[in-house]
């Protein structure tokens, strides 16, 4: 008597959520789960603080959220791309990053992130997680950590005083899980 | 490509760089394609000028020319998809050459000490003295590969 095979279950296909957006024009691709919040450039304009590393250009401001200072990366001088006049601010989960874009250009489903090419071996490895193909484009997939190395971060904490710190006052508004996003701060649960 | 016989010798790529030929051994090489669109990124790596989609892999492209010639190509005719070692692993890299490729059989003469270091031996065609080119020497990689690796909980998948 033959047995019948037992069905083999259908293995469900690995996706991850991410958000394509622009700095300079260039597309980039995060992952949502990486991103706690992303406000509005002009929301945050009261509540960070202007600092001035010399041989950190590409950060220009620091919010402080609770005992925790946050820096606020430009992406176009962390990717050498052109300046641009950034619309948003990607808070950054689990880092003690934003970084400032020029604006969403959509969500999507990635599949597949390809580990990028063992030619690239400069910095860029540290930027990006991959690359994934999304509608016959190639787009890089950025690292959240890769914005500023601990070297960086304990430079920019040297470079603060304690009274330049102010306490942001929207932080309440916009934490995760807040209810009703507007276009000024849109939480991402986690 | 166009095929040659010559039992007994070893195969090479013949390519087409500007005015010069120069070749490469034929078990190094994938596959000749048209040129396609190639996706550009921010990168510090010189040489590299962004990646080409090729059936479902994505191909970093390498412009050699450079190097070789000591300018870039006015115009490309094709990509010549070879495989660039990193130790014990092996990546695939487009290389644009502006002219048909051939395949020929030839004998390989060893390159001496005094060469530079992306030639991998000499070959004699037709006449002429063509330089083999070592694609790991002329390509980059390799000594940035100590940089820390995010964790991901996507599959990654070498190209």
């Amino acid at each position: 008597m033959r047995v019948a095979a037992p069905l083999s279950k259908p293995i469900a296909a690995r996706t991850e959520q991410i958000i394509l957006f622009r700095v300079s024009g260039q597309l980039f691709a995060v992952s949502s789960a990486s991103v706690q919040e992303v406000r509005s450039v002009d929301s945050l304009s009261g509540a960070a603080t202007e600092i001035n590393q010399p041989t950190i250009r590409k950060v220009r401001h620091v919010l402080r959220r609770g005992d925790k200072a946050l820096y606020v990366v430009s992406g176009s001088a962390h990717f050498g791309l052109p300046p641009s006049s950034a619309g948003l601010v990607f808070v950054l989960r689990k880092t003690r990053t934003a970084v400032s874009v020029d604006g969403i250009d959509k969500m999507a489903t990635m599949t597949r992130l390809q580990s990028l090419p063992l030619a690239y071996c400069h910095e860029e490895r540290a930027w990006y997680r991959g690359l994934t193909a999304i509608d016959q484009n190639v787009i890089p997939v950025v690292n959240p950590e890769g914005f500023l190395t601990a070297e960086e971060l304990a430079l920019l904490d040297a470079s603060l005083a304690p009274e330049e710190l102010p306490e942001e006052r929207t932080e309440v508004q916009t934490e995760v899980g807040a209810e009703n996003p507007t276009a000024e701060g849109m939480a991402f649960p986690e | 490509m166009i095929p040659s016989a010559d039992l007994g010798s070893q195969s090479f790529v013949l390519l087409r760089l500007g005015e010069r030929r120069f070749a490469v051994a034929a078990t190094q090489i994938s596959e000749l394609v048209a040129p396609s669109r190639i996706f550009r990124f921010p990168l510090r790596t010189p040489k590299l000028e962004g990646v080409i989609l090729r059936r479902g892999r994505i191909v970093p492209v390498c412009d050699v020319a450079e190097a070789l010639l000591g300018k870039s190509l006015a115009s490309r005719r094709f990509y010549l998809i070879a495989a660039r070692h990193y130790g014990d692993k092996s990546e695939w890299v487009a290389v644009p050459v502006s002219g048909e490729c051939e395949l020929i059989s030839a004998e390989m003469m060893a390159a001496s000490e005094s060469d530079a270091p992306h030639v991998a031996g000499w070959i004699s065609h037709n006449g002429e003295v063509i330089e083999i080119l070592n694609i790991d020497a002329l390509t980059p990689g390799g000594e940035g590969l100590s940089a820390p690796a995010p964790s991901t909980a996507l599959l990654e998948a070498r190209p």
